[in-house]
């Protein structure tokens, strides 16, 4: 029998394999942030340890930095000391360190694909959920703990048991205007939050092979949302032609060499999955979250759900609590959501090509009188190429706030978050209670729905612009 | 981690049972970057009580923690364990640990070593008795030991057989991987050169 993808890629990093343990796992690239690392370098120095492969880690500065005045001193005191703690420990051990102020600073999730150091075929863990990301190149990715960061630092391998596979196989095309991010969030409301439990799930089919690569980031990243271990896709030539070139990519000879066995990377015809799910991308339409978990969601066209219409008792429950928090009254259309907040950005929808979708519907529209519109991009690099292409000059004069890189409104980490009772339309990839600013509302949406929205105040899609 | 075999340090009676982690450092401790340098909030709301044990001169070099039953209850916060080693414990005695805690304390070196409540009572008489008196924990024997002459103490406590391996062997989960250091080094050989690299040169 033939092997999936994922196994392929498991099976060429176990070190050790031994009945009854889990395997021992080789880990390519190890990426580290202010929040998840100063206990585990803490624990290396108190053992006595280095890091064993200074070469295979990259550090950069993203979730709790300003994204104004960012070459201040950082007000806010823990968020200070946790940054300035990240550049002792990338000194002291050898670590390389994307800070705030250089070119190559930003969210962990977008450096790592911008600089090349991302590719087929390979293991990334790091301190973040949303490690996931990365499997869009074809790579086994996920989020560890900070005793797992202490143990890669010091053995740049990890105990793992094998997950589980499942395919998700998207037939069809998605019909226009909807994107990458609607159809995840299809996918997670037909799941539910736990439905990838315990699986390495690849996606696969038409509409992923039409994907954009920043796409395929974009349903990858949020494969932790629905509970998967990790979320990967088959590299094929537009993954190639993406990594080509960048700073870290291979070269010459490597190159030719890379892409060879990159090729090899795809699921056998005869391999079996132990679990498989199947949706039609054609029947997709924008989709939008009204409850407090990613699983609560519905299309744009649709109207709040009725808690008394859920069959499972559990799932009443939890919708009747969402609406509560969430300030919504049953029956109400989705359209008639009003937003006080947009959000733009995060390692969902905080790349270039996510800012030039959001740019051009916004382009020649002013942003509602009571709307707040915040767009933050992912990383320096997608700062600077957003204000190459005059990107900036269309959100500032449609009266959006352009922002420094970094995690910002995703988490509320940093002095971007919500009021209590403030509700957002956000490209981000969690909506619990609270996630954005204490006591504050958030509905996840795709670029086009979050520009439209900004645009008219309510829920609302491009279309809606036109009438 | 250093290998355990036995200690024998100061022993300090905490007469209290369900001292859960919260109690042992509380929340506001957490912020911390570090994992050493918890000791200042080792028990912190105790510890303005001038009655309390451990704020009696004798304790001060106290490395044997003989507590109440339900000891490290609460959250799964692994700070509970650095706090208590930090302030120079290596061994906590009770009848009985929570499990998380008991984990935690295995994962970081900190011997929880289960007695049975009789032997916690006349620990504390003992050591009430004579304050500043050793009390000895033998992981090779898995035996506590106090005292001399006909009141000697001696008994034996419970630990499960891997985390005494582990302790005796000195392994933390990093430890144990290292022993495996020649697979990591035979399989970094074989990765094709062409794999990224964050430094060059
Ligand atoms: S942007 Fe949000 S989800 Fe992504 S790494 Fe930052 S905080 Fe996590």
């Amino acid at each position: 029998m033939g092997k999936t993808l994922s196994e392929k890629v498991w099976d060429e990093h176990v070190v050790r394999s031994h009945a009854g343990e889990p395997d021992l796992l080789f880990i390519d690239l190890h990426l580290i942030h202010e929040v998840t690392s100063p206990q585990a370098f803490d624990g290396l120095r108190i053992a006595g340890r280095a890091v064993r492969r200074p070469d295979l880690t990259l550090a950069t500065e993203d979730h709790n930095v300003p994204t104004l005045d960012w070459d201040k001193p950082i007000a806010d005191p823990v968020s200070r000391t946790q940054v300035e703690t990240l550049r002792k420990n990338a000194q002291e051990f050898g670590v390389r360190l994307h800070p705030l102020g250089d070119i190559e600073q930003g969210i962990v999730h977008v450096v790592g694909p911008q600089l090349g150091l991302t590719q087929p075929g390979m293991t990334i863990v790091c301190g973040d959920s949303h490690t996931s990301t990365h499997g869009a190149f074809g790579a086994i990715a996920f989020g560890i703990g900070t005793s797992e960061v202490e143990h890669v630092l010091a053995t740049q391998t990890l105990m793992q048991a094998k997950p589980k596979t499942m395919a998700v196989t998207i037939n069809g095309s998605l019909p226009p205007g909807v994107t990458a991010k609607d159809m995840v969030l299809t996918l997670i409301t037909h799941t539910g939050t736990g439905g990838g439990q315990g699986y390495i799930v690849e996606y696969r089919g038409q509409a992923i092979e039409e994907l954009s690569v920043e796409g395929r980031m974009t349903v990858c990243n949020m494969s932790i949302e629905w509970g998967a271990k990790a979320g990967l896709i088959a590299p094929d030539q537009m993954t190639f032609d993406y990594i080509e070139g960048r700073a870290e990519a291979p070269k010459g000879a490597d190159w030719d060499a890379a892409v060879e066995h990159w090729k090899t990377l795809v699921t056998d015809a005869d391999a079996e999955f132990d679990a498989e799910i199947v949706l039609d991308a054609s029947e997709m339409t924008p989709f939008v979250t009204w409850g407090t978990n990613p699983g609560q969601g519905v299309p744009l066209g649709g109207s709040v759900p009725d808690p008394a219409e859920f069959e499972d008792a559990q799932d009443r429950v939890a919708a009747e609590k969402a609406l509560l928090y969430m300030g919504l009254e049953a029956g109400t259309p989705m359209r008639e959501v009003k937003v006080d907040t947009v959000f733009v950005g995060s390692c969902t929808n905080g790349r270039i090509e996510d800012l030039r979708l959001a740019a051009k519907i916004i382009e020649g529209h002013t942003v509602d009188a009571d709307t707040r519109l915040l767009v933050v991009p992912g990383s320096v690099r997608v700062r600077m190429q957003a204000e190459s292409e005059g990107l900036d000059v269309i959100f500032k004069e449609a009266g959006a706030e352009w922002r420094g890189a970094g995690c910002s409104m995703c988490l509320g980490m940093n002095p971007d978050t919500l009021e209590p009772g403030e509700r957002s339309a956000s490209t981000s990839n969690r909506n619990f209670e609270g996630r954005q600013g204490k006591g504050g509302r958030t509905h996840l949406v795709s670029i086009p729905v979050a520009a439209a929205t900004a645009i008219r105040g309510t829920l609302s899609s491009p279309a809606d612009l036109e009438a | 981690m250093e290998k355990f075999s036995s200690h024998t340090g100061i022993g300090v009676p905490l007469r209290r049972s369900n001292v859960d982690t919260d109690q042992i450092i509380p929340a506001v401790y957490l912020k911390r970057v570090t994992r050493d340098g918890f000791e200042d909030g080792l028990f912190s709301a105790w510890r303005n009580d001038p009655e309390f044990v451990l704020n009696n001169p004798v304790y001060a070099a106290g490395s044997v923690l003989v507590a109440g039953p339900d000891f490290g209850t609460g959250s799964s916060r692994e700070h509970a364990v650095w706090a208590l080693q930090n302030y120079g414990f290596k061994a906590v005695i009770s009848s009985r640990f929570a499990d998380i805690f008991r984990s935690n304390s295995g994962k970081a070196g900190l011997l929880a070593a289960q007695v049975d409540e009789k032997v916690v009572q006349r620990l504390w008489d003992y050591l009430d008795a004579t304050p500043g008196a050793a009390v000895t924990v033998d992981l090779e024997s898995r035996t506590v030991r106090a005292g001399a002459g006909e009141d000697a103490i001696e008994d034996s406590f419970d630990i499960d057989d891997y985390t005494r391996w582990r302790l005796l062997e000195g392994l933390d989960d990093v430890g144990i991987t290292l022993s495996h250091a020649d697979d990591i080094t035979a399989y970094e050989a074989l990765r094709p050169s062409w794999k990224p690299a964050t430094l060059h040169g």
